[in-house]
């Protein structure tokens, strides 16, 4: 079976296994160069482990780019309580499909990640939380661990090694805050998916009160292909600030939708123009939300020059996210889509912090009535108030991520809400 | 100040321009508080854990990239804070903006107002006028069980109730269900707060009308109420509370915080047990004259007529109360010496079959002793009679054929030839009782409610209680009425104040030795231990 989202131009690293279901066992994972990065770590010793992911320069692909190996070095040196590795596999950021992909065509690359992450931060147990609607991928995980474990992959005494490290997935029941690390911590723990208060940090108080390390699932599918070349071969990829190939989700108006890796730093518009076939139906491109739903909206002018890279999206003026692109074309009425944005957050939010549980539902309902028509022009600036009412005031960023959507759709696209608040007309509404 | 930093047990910092030293570990807001500074808040109370979600205690610290939570956040040294800011006042704004987005703003009718953080911030910093065009959320009102009910588009989600239930009822009955501007408290399915020990103290922890008290419901605005510091009388944990009356009736009990007694909380027994301070029927006149001969009598006359009789000498037992004074004891034991030869001094008082602790705050117990003053009584020479339904223990005092003194005990299980063979039988009460029949003198007291005076609790620790209510009639302080009399037969100064009889008391009793009326304050003193002990 022939992956259908492929490009000749792409850097395989993550996605080599796509498409080929003999990656989904522990002989095909291990054919394609599989477990021997763990072997390289458990060779090297915990240190260097995380000195090499260092090296790397990898950055946390969940989408706030933190330095993974600065991160590992976070957590306490002594063993005298026990650490834990928590996988993030709640991908549920709006835009967001490669997380799914890697599980399901190479869960052992994820497996093998865990078990790297795990060895590094002297963890013996690593849980891996998969998003409630994750059926198909579920299954092919945990047919994986299986087989893993009756290889000695994973558990007790790994390849030998006398390092006890055992996976347990928990599957959640489908929330998007229990993606927010420590939302995902109560989740786990049994509680209401409420991100806690930082400080404490989670390595010093995090699941179960340990010790805890969170990582994603595409950083820690990255991981092994760092143990097992070295992390200057992970650097020949990408730009200095960051470094090495990613997984782009590209969706909406774009000839192939799709999953492509590339090195961070490509050029946005050849990924829309060329490697997805650009816009159909003879389109122009309108604007790009670059990282999922929660990160500012650019105009098809900021798309222009812009490289996909942590720094390069953010000089021009959004954030690269987890690298979820979604674009779309003249025909997109911004209204329309922010207002669904909205409620996506309202509808998320987990309604502890006053600002996102009442200031999320309230944005929404505004944008309702201006999508509707009954629209003022007051109503912008009130909205522009709320969103900036909800930055930075909340215990975790899920209302600064819907403040971004709306304060850059109108900045950008005000000429949008006043055509439908002054005379009822739908830009671009098809 | 600034050589108290240095030390490693205290942290100095600047707050508004004030510099101010707290020891480490000190959260902004207290840190705040210590200068007289109020940080607004709703989700921490101080006898809870601290989720920060509320979001309105949000100050200014520079060097910060965000404003932060002062509740949670810690003061180090040589931080620089503003809790008045515009960028504090600005988000404190957006804070109430947000909350009044779906507030009913029904405070004519609610309970709440008056003493509401909401009414009260808003008022203090809220916009003029709300920006809010759509509909109201509606969640409409809910009967936890219990005396609680929830009225839900009151709520601030400050999510208080569910803690205390979690973590210091350790009962958990309360949770949130559904998220985001969904999320609303409720019960777990229909079991709700109905026999649950504690669960009074969510109303009081409530920051706005969202949970409010069956029994009060409607019944008087907070603005009309007189608060008076007082001590729970309905057990000998001694709980600090506030009676709230209005109209000369108590309207509600509500606790005081002290954190040596009953920290921020009461049980729901103690809360619900007031009624028999507003019962109508009292003794309001003394008289004198057995069965039909009674008539009314002023005081002087009264007290005069007493003290020819009490002066005749003779055998002398005293009935005491649990729920007297300490000065009305006392005055009692003293008259009782000078009368005569003691022979007996006893009290009874109910006994609950156990005790009701409250987990989270360990010195809270709901005690066995269902009166306030078992261990003042104890001290001062009461010896406990009677089952633990207050009955019986007085068949040797009914048919006494010397003196007989009974204060505060309605003698409700006695018949109406109680004290028939007295050559003396003085009655001091509340309330007329066929058992008084024989009295040769029925001399109106006041309650607890009515009078200043003060209780030991079962932890040996002696508490003043203040006046709140207009004693009916004549009725007088028992301490006034037998301290008047004892100094008459001692030849000493008659006593004004409950102050007084108290420095008398500690004088002749050795367990109250150090201790002084005015230094016991709103919040007690403790026994010498040996007292309690020995």
């Amino acid at each position: 079976m022939a992956y259908p989202y492929r490009h000749e131009s792409e850097t395989r690293i993550l996605s080599r296994g796509f498409g080929d279901p003999a990656a989904r066992t522990v002989a095909g994972w291990k054919a394609m160069g599989g477990y021997e990065g763990i072997a390289r770590a458990l060779e090297i010793g915990r240190e260097a482990t995380i000195e090499e992911v260092k090296a790397s320069g990898l950055r946390g692909r969940g989408g706030a780019g933190f330095p993974t190996g600065l991160k590992w070095s976070f957590m306490p040196k002594d063993a005298r309580r026990p650490h834990y590795l928590l996988c993030n596999a709640d991908e549920s950021e709006p835009g967001t499909f490669k997380d799914r992909e890697i599980i399901r065509w190479t869960p052992h690359q994820l497996i093998e990640g865990c078990l790297v992450g795990s060895y590094a931060i002297g963890a013996a147990h690593c849980y891996v939380y998969l998003r409630g609607e994750f059926f198909e991928s579920t299954r092919v995980l945990a047919r994986a661990l299986e087989e893993a474990y009756e290889e000695g992959l994973v558990g007790t005494d790994v390849m030998g090694s006398g390092v006890d490290i055992d996976i347990t997935l928990h599957v959640g029941a489908g929330a998007y805050i229990c993606g927010e690390e420590t939302g995902l911590m109560s989740s786990l723990e049994g509680r209401r998916g409420e991100p806690r208060v930082k400080p404490p940090f989670p390595a010093a108080v995090g699941a179960f009160g340990m010790p805890s390390t969170i990582n994603n699932v595409e950083t820690l599918a990255a991981t092994p292909h760092i143990l097992r070349h070295g992390g200057e071969w992970y650097r020949q990829w990408g730009t200095d600030k960051s470094p090495g190939t990613k997984l782009f989700c590209v969706s909406g108006h774009v000839a192939k939708p799709g999953n492509y890796e590339f090195p961070l730093g490509f050029p946005m518009m050849e990924l829309i123009e060329d490697v997805c076939g650009g816009i159909p139906n003879g389109r122009a491109l309108k604007a790009v939300i670059p990282g999922g739903s929660s990160v500012p909206i650019m105009s098809a002018e900021d798309c222009r020059e812009c490289p996909l890279c942590y720094e390069g999206v953010e000089a021009a003026g959004s954030m690269l996210g987890c690298a979820s692109v979604i674009v779309m074309d003249d025909t997109t009425d911004i209204v329309k889509q922010v207002r669904r944005m909205a409620y996506f957050y309202a509808h998320e939010s987990c309604g502890q912090c006053t600002p996102c549980r009442e200031g999320t539902t309230w944005a929404t309902r505004i944008l309702q009535r201006i999508e509707d028509g009954r629209g003022t022009e007051d109503d912008l600036d009130t909205l522009i108030e709320i969103s900036e009412q909800m930055t930075g005031t909340t215990i975790c960023v899920l209302s600064d991520s819907l403040a971004m959507p709306i304060i850059s759709s109108i900045e950008k696209f005000r000429d949008d809400y006043l055509a439908l608040i002054r005379r009822g007309e739908r830009v671009g509404a098809a | 100040m600034a050589d108290n930093g240095r030390k490693a047990d205290t942290v100095t910092l600047t707050i508004d321009g004030h510099e101010v030293t707290v020891p480490k570990g000190t959260s902004l807001l207290h840190a705040a508080e210590t200068l007289g500074t109020e940080v607004p808040h709703y989700c921490y109370h101080p006898g809870l854990t601290a989720p920060a979600q509320c979001r309105i205690c949000l100050v200014e610290v520079e060097g910060a990239p965000k404003l932060q939570p002062s509740c949670v956040t810690m003061a180090e040294n040589g931080q620089v804070v503003h809790t008045d800011s515009p960028a504090a006042k600005r988000m404190r704004q957006g804070v109430l903006e947000f909350y009044l987005v779906n507030h009913p703003l029904d405070c004519p009718i609610c309970d709440m107002s008056g003493e509401c953080m909401l009414q009260d911030y808003v008022f203090e910093e809220g916009r003029e006028k709300g920006r809010g065009r759509e509909p109201k959320r509606v969640f409409g009102r809910d009967d936890f069980g219990g005396d609680v009910l929830f009225y839900g588009d009151r709520c601030v989600m400050c999510t208080r109730c569910v803690r205390f239930m979690d973590e210091v009822a350790r009962d958990p009955r309360l949770t949130v269900v559904e998220r985001g501007s969904r999320a609303v408290i409720d019960t777990f399915f229909d079991r709700g707060l109905e026999g649950a020990s504690f669960a009074g103290n969510v109303v009081d922890i409530c920051p706005v009308g969202a949970l409010v008290s069956k029994d009060f419901l409607h019944k008087a605005r907070a603005w009309d109420l007189d608060r008076t510091p007082s001590v729970c009388p309905n057990c000998s944990q001694g709980c600090n509370i506030e009676l709230h009356t209005r109209d000369n009736l108590v309207q509600r009990l509500k606790p005081r915080e002290n954190r040596e007694v009953n920290g921020h909380w009461m049980c729901d027994y103690g809360r619900a047990n007031y009624e028999w301070m507003n019962r109508p029927g009292r003794l309001e006149e003394p008289a004198a004259g057995r069965g039909a001969k009674r008539c009314v009598a002023d005081w002087r006359s009264a007290l005069e007529h007493l003290f020819v009789k009490l002066r005749e000498g003779a055998e002398v037992k005293a009935v005491g109360s649990a729920s007297a004074s300490n000065e009305a004891l006392a005055a009692l034991a003293a008259v009782a010496g000078a009368a005569g030869e003691v022979s007996a001094r006893v009290f009874r008082s109910p006994r609950a079959a156990d005790e009701v602790p409250l987990p989270g705050f360990p010195l809270l117990v709901r005690r066995r002793d269902l009166a306030s003053n078992v261990d003042g009584a104890g001290l001062l020479g009461f010896e406990r009679t009677g089952d633990d339904r207050a009955n019986g223990g007085l068949e040797d005092v009914a048919g006494h054929d010397g003196a007989l003194l009974v204060l505060g005990d309605e003698l409700t299980d006695q018949n109406e030839d109680f004290g028939a063979a007295a050559s003396l039988y003085v009655y001091l009460g509340t309330f007329d009782s066929p058992a008084a029949r024989n009295a040769d003198f029925v001399l109106p007291v006041t309650t607890f409610a009515e009078e200043e005076g003060s209780f030991v609790n079962a932890q040996g620790r002696v508490q003043r209680y203040r006046q709140g209510l207009q004693a009916p009639g004549s009725a007088r302080p028992a301490w006034l009425v037998l301290g008047a009399l004892a100094a008459a037969l001692a030849d000493g100064g008659v006593p004004e104040s409950a102050g007084d009889v108290f420095a008398e008391l500690v004088a002749a009793h050795p367990a109250f030795a150090g201790l002084a009326w005015d230094g016991l304050g709103d919040r007690g003193a403790a026994l010498r231990t040996e007292a309690v002990h020995g």
